[in-house]
């Protein structure tokens, strides 16, 4: 813990862009967050917000061309990723920061045993023996909870289920017991009850080594259990920041009450879901204001013209808005007269 | 209470017919007898099926891509003949000559001493025009024994076939592996290189290589045939493996397998050139064929195997002076060599039908 105050993982103004045809991509333009030993961040927002290229870029693994990580520092335990060498990023990767990526069906080579790919993890970087590696694969297959791990473990990734081969990229990205595991959009290619499943497994896994973890999805629901902060992503940009249960009851941004509003809710009467008008913008052609503001039930003539300041509505409350400070004051003023109405139920 | 007393001794009394009607012979009860048996039966049946095929699931794990293929190929009716053919005529051409040898004494480079034997027999006659099984191709010119020849040429020309395949193998896919992951600059590079030499009419490159470096002795003359063989069929074979790199690559398990901080080469050979396996097999299989067409095109010009070891294209060379009168000399090794060459191409194609995912049937 040589950063002293405790945060694993530092990332400072980070500008991933992409260089195309259509013009400069700016995926992920500024992103600056932290992130404590032990704590679990969300990051939420719609596909193509920028939010899995961030977490590429805090392993570097952009393919370039044409990605190119512009500027910024990604501080691990007191070192910048983005100044290392590949070699020792590459001793990083996996041993000290894991992934856990969104399709379990693609993410397993079909060509190679369970096995092989589980111990390939352990030989590289904890030099394990053939014999240890694969000792500890099927150790690590049944702590994951597949049945049978002793014969499985010899299987190709075509004899498992969906669920099954997600446990198993967890039991490989655990295999090394990384500092950070970055689980992007885990559940997401999953049905309901094994989303369920895989996320409880995150969960459970994650109080029992003390990993930290970044969560990735676009689902609201799945972060509301699972995180202790919140980071809402829109066009490369951080929109909100703000610890989980703050977030989801005063939200500052009038984007994240957008996305708050539009989860379903069974107990509603109303026929119809709300819905943020409109699409997310092209990232290539970014407009001189606010990203959302064509969008935006809140926008006023200043939102497309001038960039929003990023407000800090109260400690460890961070919204990137010209009227953050109004939308919080409402939602806390609703907050409050929900809170009221509970109370007197 | 008294009333209930009755159904009790009764209702123990009604499930019998139903779960125990063994003792009951009269035809009515064998009516739900039977219905039990369907109802109860299969599902035990089918947990029990279910457990079973499981293990067996687990005992040949990973071989069903393998298997599912080769079950395709079975059914493939010319592959079948082209795998035993191949099978036979290289089984044929390894052992052949050892055994004539032990049964008859004759070996490809054999004259006779006998005067009168030093002529083209027909096959299947002595020296003095009776049947005889000992020449069944017929003698050349000398009097040498046409069939074992033929086979031995044979050994040649497979030998050529399949080395020059595997040199092409080798370079091809490692050539195209490498460009296709890498990519970018270095790949058009590498490609550009590919398509120069594709431009160049490759039999004359073979020709010059070979007259460049003609070696003296036979053996040399055949290496040289490999390398001059090998190295210019391996251009496919890159542009095959390059294509499907490039498509591999962007899959997730790749940017997984970076993620766990794999190296680079490791990437490459390890987790990327074994997917490619299906089309690579394939064209090698296909190669083989090409490739020995291209030697016994050689041989005919002279540019081929030096005598005195002899090749199917260097037996046919020989063959066609002679046609009008022992037309034998050209149809034995000319026969043999289509035969083969069509039955390679068959297989090939059963291998290209079997392993193509998009061709994959029940």
């Amino acid at each position: 813990m040589s950063t002293g105050n405790g945060n694993l993982l530092e990332v400072r103004d980070l500008r991933t862009y992409f260089h195309t045809e259509d013009g400069t991509v700016k995926a992920v333009d500024g992103v600056t967050f932290n992130l404590r030993r032990g704590e679990t961040l969300g990051i939420v927002g719609e596909s193509g917000s920028g939010k899995s290229v961030t977490n590429l870029s805090i392993i570097r693994l952009i393919q370039s061309p044409p990605g190119q990580i512009v500027s910024g520092e990604v501080v691990f335990d007191g070192r910048d990723i983005l100044r290392l060498r590949e070699d020792e990023v590459r001793r990083i990767r996996g041993r000290r920061i894991a992934m856990i990526f969104q399709d379990p069906m693609t993410s397993l080579n079909p060509f190679m045993k369970i096995s092989r790919q589980l111990m390939e993890m352990t030989r590289l970087h904890l030099g394990y023996s053939k014999a240890q590696a694969y000792a500890h694969a099927v150790k690590m297959l049944e702590i994951v909870g597949i049945p049978d791990a002793r014969e499985r473990v010899d299987g190709y990734p075509h004899e498992f289920s969906g669920g099954m081969r997600q446990r198993v990229m967890i039991a490989m990205a655990l295999s090394c017991e990384p500092e950070l595991l970055i689980a992007d959009e885990p559940a997401t290619a999953l049905d309901v009850t094994i989303q369920a499943q895989i996320l409880e497994l995150i969960k459970t896994l994650k109080q029992e080594t003390g990993t930290s973890v970044i969560l990735i999805t676009h689902d609201l629901g799945v972060v509301a259990g699972m995180t202790d902060h919140l980071i809402v992503m829109y066009a490369g940009k951080i929109f909100e920041q703000a610890p989980t249960r703050e977030l989801f009851a005063v939200p500052g941004n009038p984007y994240t009450n957008g996305l708050l509003r539009s989860i379903p809710d069974p107990t509603s009467a109303r026929g119809t879901l709300y819905q943020i008008s409109g699409l997310p913008p092209d990232v290539a052609h970014l407009p001189p204001g606010c990203p959302f503001a064509p969008r935006c039930d809140r926008a006023e003539e200043i939102c497309s013209k001038e960039f929003p300041p990023l407000v800090e509505v109260n400690q460890d409350h961070h919204s990137l808005c010209h009227f953050a400070l109004e939308v919080y004051a409402k939602s806390v003023a609703e907050n409050s007269a929900v809170e009221r109405r509970a109370r007197q139920d | 209470m008294n009333d209930e007393r009755p159904p009790p001794p009764d209702e123990p009394e009604r499930p019998k017919p139903a779960f125990a009607p063994l003792g009951t012979p009269p035809a009515p009860p064998i009516r739900p007898r039977a219905g039990d048996i369907i109802h109860t039966g299969p599902e035990l049946a089918v947990g029990e099926a279910d457990v079973r095929s499981a293990e067996r699931a687990e005992v040949v794990t990973g071989t069903s891509l393998w298997r599912d293929a080769w079950r395709r190929l079975l059914k493939n009716k010319l592959a079948v003949f082209g795998m035993i053919m191949v099978a036979t005529i290289t089984l044929a051409s390894i052992t052949g000559p050892f055994l004539i040898k032990q049964f008859t004494g004759l070996t490809p480079h054999y004259i006779p001493t006998d005067i009168a034997a030093l002529k083209s027999l027909p096959p299947f006659t002595a020296t003095d025009g009776s049947f005889s099984w000992l020449h069944p191709m017929g003698t050349d010119n000398q009097g040498r024994d046409l069939l074992v020849r033929v086979l031995q040429g044979g050994q040649i020309s497979l030998m050529v076939g399949i080395i020059a395949t595997l040199m092409s193998l080798i370079i091809g896919v490692s050539y195209g592996a490498v460009s296709g992951y890498l990519g970018g600059r270095l790949d058009s590079l590498m490609m550009r290189l590919v398509d120069v030499l594709y431009s160049l009419p490759y039999i004359i490159i073979v020709i010059v290589l070979l007259s460049m470096f003609r070696s003296q002795t036979a053996r040399g003359q055949l290496i040289l045939l490999f390398v001059a063989l090998g190295s210019v069929s391996w251009l496919t074979m890159a542009r095959i493996v390059r294509g499907q790199i490039l498509s591999l690559k962007n899959q997730e398990f790749v940017l997984a397998a970076r993620a766990t901080g794999v190296s680079t080469p490791r990437i490459i050979f390890r987790h990327l050139v074994p997917n490619t396996i299906g089309p690579v097999i394939v064209y090698a299989t296909l190669t083989i064929p090409t490739i020995m067409l291209t030697e016994a095109f050689l041989s005919f010009l002279g540019f081929g195997v030096q005598p005195p070891i002899a090749s199917w294209g260097s037996l046919t060379t020989d063959g066609i002076q002679n046609i009008a009168i022992f037309p034998w000399q050209l149809i034995c090794p000319g026969v043999t060599m289509g035969l083969t060459l069509f039955s390679l191409n068959f297989l090939g194609d059963g291998l290209r039908d079997a392993l193509d995912p998009q061709m994959r049937k029940v």
